[in-house]
C-alpha cells in the first residue's frame, strides 16, 4: 500500500512536469482493495481491472519501473509504451489489463473463466470494477452469463461512491451494489474497502466459493478516492468536508495501528519502511525517465500477430485454380 | 467435382475445425436447438455438447466480449452474430478489445477468435438489411472476410479460425443456398488477403465481393454478348487487408475500373476502396472510376422500393459501359 501510495504521489508529480500525458487516475485512497484482494487471491489467478489499475498492477508484483515508463511513455514500459496509465498488462504475472471501457472487460472476465474451466485449470479470475461500471449494460450481459454457465469468476465493485462526477444516488436506483448480484442469483458480500482485512477476508471466501465450482461471487469494497477523478478533476461535484472525514479513514495508517497493536512491528520501522519505500520511487522515477522512447520506425507492428502483406501473397501463383464455375442460386430454398 | 451449397461449406469448416481442434468453441443466439438463425450450426450441438457448442443470452456485446476472454484463456471461440445489424450492439467488444489488446498491450496476446455475421436483405425493413463492411475494414487490428463461393466460405473460415488474430467474417444470407465446385482436399485453406481473378478480361476490371461478385459475373456474360465487351472481375474476398497488388495488376492492363458493392455510397466500403486505388493506379486509368452501391437510403420494405434500391447486375452493365 505505501509502495502504491508513493508510486502515484511520484506519477502525480510528473504529471504536473507533463512527463505523463493524456490521463491519470489516481488510486489513492483505494489502495486496501487491491492489496488486500489480490493477496487473497493465487499469484496465477488471471486479474482485469478497471483503468485506474496502477495499484493492481504494483500489487501483482509488476516492476514498478516499467509500470513508471509505461506511464512516460516509453519502449520498456510494460505495455511498449502503446497503453498508457490506463492500459498496463502483464501477462507473466496473469494480470491481463486496465481496461478503459467502462465495463467492457467484465464479460471478457468471464470468458477466460470459461476458459479456465473448460481446460480443468483451478483458476479463479478476478474482475475490478467500479460502481459507475453497474449502469452499462455490458456489466450485466457479463454478470448473466456468468451465473448462467457458473464460471470461477470473483467481480468485485470498488464501490468509492462517484461515477466521474456522478453521485452513487444520482447513477444508480439502489445504494448498494451487491443487490445487483441478487438477480443473477449470485452471492455477494459487502466489506469496508479502507480496511486491508475486511478485503482479504472477503475475497479469501469468495475465491474459495469460485475455486470450489460454484460459480461467480460478487464483493463490494465500500472505498473512497481521496484525490479528484483524474488530474483534470477540479471536484465540484463533492465537499471538503467529506473528503476529510474519508481521509481520517486512510487504509495505510489503519493498518499500520493494527501492525502496531499487535506488535507485529514499531512505529519506527513503519516509518522506515515508508523512508524506504520514497528512496525506491526517487530511482524508479529517474529510471522511468532516463528510458528510451519507442522506436518511431515500429510504430505500425505488433498491429497484428500474424500480419499479412498482400504484395507478397499476390507474387505468389496466380489465384485462379481449375474451371472458373460461379456458384448458382438453389431454387426452391 | 464434389459441389456444396455455401450454407454447407460453412457448416463443415466449423464442424471439421471443431473435429481438429477441441479447443474451438461456437458460442450465439440460438446456434443449439434452433440450428441458427440461417441453420448453419444445425446439427453441432448434438454432435459436441454444449458445453462447445453454446447457447447464449441475446446479448452481442457480451457474446463477443465473453469470446475475446475464451481466447485469451486458450480457446478458438467462433461467435456468432446473427446478423451484422444486430453487431452494432457488439461494436465496442470489436473494435475496443478485440482488434486493439494485441498492439495496445505491446504484444503480450493476442486474441484468435472469429465473428461470423451475415448481411444480406429480402423485405427485412430498414433495421435488418444493412451492411457495414467498410465500417469493420476501418479498423486497425481487424481482418475482414467476405466470402462469395462456397469453396472460399470454407477455405477461408478454416484460415480466420487459425488465425491469431481477430477476423469478421460476413456472410450473405442470399448466398447460403447457392450451390458451387469444392477442391477435392476437403481441408484446403484460402488464405487471407488474397483476391481471385475469377473471370479473365482485357477491357475493364470489375471488382466485387460477397453477392456482388455473382451480380458481376452474371454482367459479365451480358456484356459480352450484347457489347463484345471483354470483363476481367476481381473477387476481393477479404475487405482487410485489401490485396491491392491483384487489383493494380489487372487495373493495369485494363486501364478501367467498376467498384461494386452493398453498402452505401457515402463513406461505404467502396468510396475507401476507390480513393486508395485513384492513388495506386491514377496513371493507368483511362477513364474515372465507377461505382455500384447502395443509394444513401434506409432499405425499405416495400418489395417494389427496395428493389428499386439493390445494386443489380443491370447497374454493373450499366456502371461499366459509362466507363468504356
Amino acid at each position: 500500500m505505501v509502495l502504491i501510495r508513493h508510486f502515484e504521489e511520484h506519477a502525480a508529480e510528473a504529471y504536473a512536469q507533463a512527463k505523463v500525458g493524456g490521463f491519470l487516475h489516481l488510486y489513492i485512497g483505494e489502495e486496501a482493495v487491491a492489496v488486500g484482494a489480490l493477496a487473497a487471491a493465487r499469484p496465477t489467478d488471471p486479474l482485469l481491472t478497471h483503468y485506474r489499475d496502477h495499484g493492481y498492477a504494483l500489487a501483482r508484483g509488476c516492476d514498478p519501473v516499467s509500470c513508471m515508463a509505461e506511464l512516460f511513455g516509453r519502449a520498456s514500459g510494460l505495455s511498449g509504451g502503446h497503453g498508457g496509465s490506463m492500459h498496463l498488462a502483464d501477462r507473466s504475472r496473469q494480470f491481463w489489463g486496465g481496461h478503459a471501457i467502462v465495463g467492457s472487460h467484465i464479460p471478457i472476465g468471464t470468458g477466460m473463466a470459461y476458459a479456465a474451466k473448460y481446460q480443468q485449470r483451478d483458476d479463479v479470475v478476478l474482475e475490478f470494477f467500479g460502481d459507475g461500471a453497474t449502469g452499462n449494460g455490458i456489466f450485466h450481459e457479463g454478470l448473466n452469463m456468468a451465473a448462467l454457465w457458473k464460471v470461477p469468476v470473483v467481480f468485485i465493485c470498488e464501490n468509492n461512491l462517484y461515477g466521474m462526477g456522478a453521485t452513487l444516488a444520482e447513477e444508480s436506483p439502489v445504494k448498494d451494489m451487491v443487490i445487483r448480484a441478487e438477480g443473477y442469483t449470485m452471492p455477494a458480500r459487502q466489506c469496508d474497502g479502507m480496511d486491508l482485512l475486511s478485503v482479504y477476508q472477503t475475497v479469501k471466501a469468495a475465491c474459495a466459493h469460485a475455486r470450489a465450482g460454484h460459480g461467480p461471487f460478487f464483493v463490494e469494497c465500500i472505498t473512497y478516492r481521496f484525490r479528484g477523478h483524474s488530474m483534470a478533476d477540479p471536484e465540484l461535484y463533492r465537499d471538503k468536508e467529506e473528503v476529510r472525514r474519508w481521509r481520517a479513514l486512510d487504509p495505510i495508517p489503519r493498518f499500520g495501528q493494527l501492525l502496531i497493536a499487535h506488535r507485529i512491528c514499531t512505529e519506527q520501522e513503519l516509518t522506515a519502511i515508508g523512508e524506504e519505500v520514497e528512496a525506491e520511487m526517487l530511482e524508479v522515477v529517474a529510471a522511468a525517465d532516463a528510458a528510451p522512447l519507442p522506436d518511431p520506425a515500429t510504430v505500425s507492428d505488433l498491429i497484428y500477430a500474424n500480419p499479412i502483406d498482400p504484395a507478397r501473397l499476390a507474387a505468389g501463383p496466380e489465384a485462379v485454380a481449375g474451371p472458373i464455375r460461379p456458384a448458382v442460386a438453389v431454387a426452391g430454398e | 467435382m464434389a459441389e456444396s451449397t455455401y450454407r454447407e461449406a460453412v457448416r463443415s469448416a466449423l464442424r471439421e475445425e471443431m473435429l481438429r481442434d477441441p479447443q474451438m468453441i461456437l458460442l450465439g443466439e440460438s446456434i443449439t436447438g434452433y440450428g441458427g438463425s440461417y441453420a448453419v450450426t444445425r446439427g453441432l450441438v448434438d454432435e459436441f455438447g454444449p458445453q462447445r457448442v453454446m447457447e447464449t443470452p441475446i446479448a452481442e456485446a457480451g457474446i463477443v466480449g465473453f469470446a475475446v476472454g475464451a481466447a485469451m484463456g486458450g480457446l478458438r471461440p467462433v461467435a456468432e452474430l446473427m446478423t451484422v445489424n444486430f453487431a452494432l450492439l457488439a461494436l465496442d467488444q470489436i473494435v475496443n478489445s478485440a482488434a486493439k489488446f494485441h498492439y495496445m498491450f505491446g504484444g503480450q496476446w493476442s486474441v484468435p477468435m472469429v465473428v461470423r455475421t451475415v448481411s444480406g436483405f429480402g423485405q427485412l425493413g430498414p433495421t435488418h438489411s444493412q451492411t457495414f463492411e467498410g465500417w469493420f475494414a476501418s479498423v486497425p487490428g481487424l481482418k475482414v472476410v467476405m466470402p462469395s463461393t462456397p469453396a472460399d466460405a470454407k477455405g477461408l473460415l478454416l484460415s480466420a479460425i487459425r488465425d491469431p488474430d481477430p477476423v469478421i467474417f460476413i456472410e450473405h444470407s442470399l448466398l447460403y443456398s447457392t450451390r458451387g465446385p469444392m477442391p477435392d482436399d476437403p481441408a484446403q485453406l484460402v488464405p487471407i488477403g488474397r483476391a481471385k481473378r475469377v473471370r479473365e478480361g482485357t477491357d475493364v476490371t470489375v471488382v466485387a465481393y460477397s453477392r456482388m461478385l455473382l451480380q458481376a459475373l452474371q454482367a459479365a456474360e451480358t456484356l459480352e454478348r450484347e457489347d463484345g465487351c471483354s470483363c476481367e472481375v476481381i473477387d476481393l474476398r477479404t475487405l482487410r487487408p485489401v490485396d491491392y497488388p491483384t487489383v493494380a495488376a489487372s487495373v493495369r492492363r485494363t486501364h478501367r475500373v467498376v467498384l461494386c458493392g452493398e453498402d452505401w455510397r457515402s463513406g461505404g466500403f467502396g468510396a475507401a476502396l476507390l480513393a486508395e486505388l485513384q492513388d495506386l493506379c491514377f496513371d493507368d486509368l483511362d477513364a474515372p472510376i465507377a461505382r455500384v452501391a447502395m443509394p444513401d437510403v434506409p432499405l425499405p420494405y416495400a418489395r417494389n422500393l427496395e428493389q428499386a434500391l439493390v445494386p443489380s447486375s443491370d447497374q454493373v452493365v450499366q456502371a461499366v459501359r459509362s466507363v468504356l
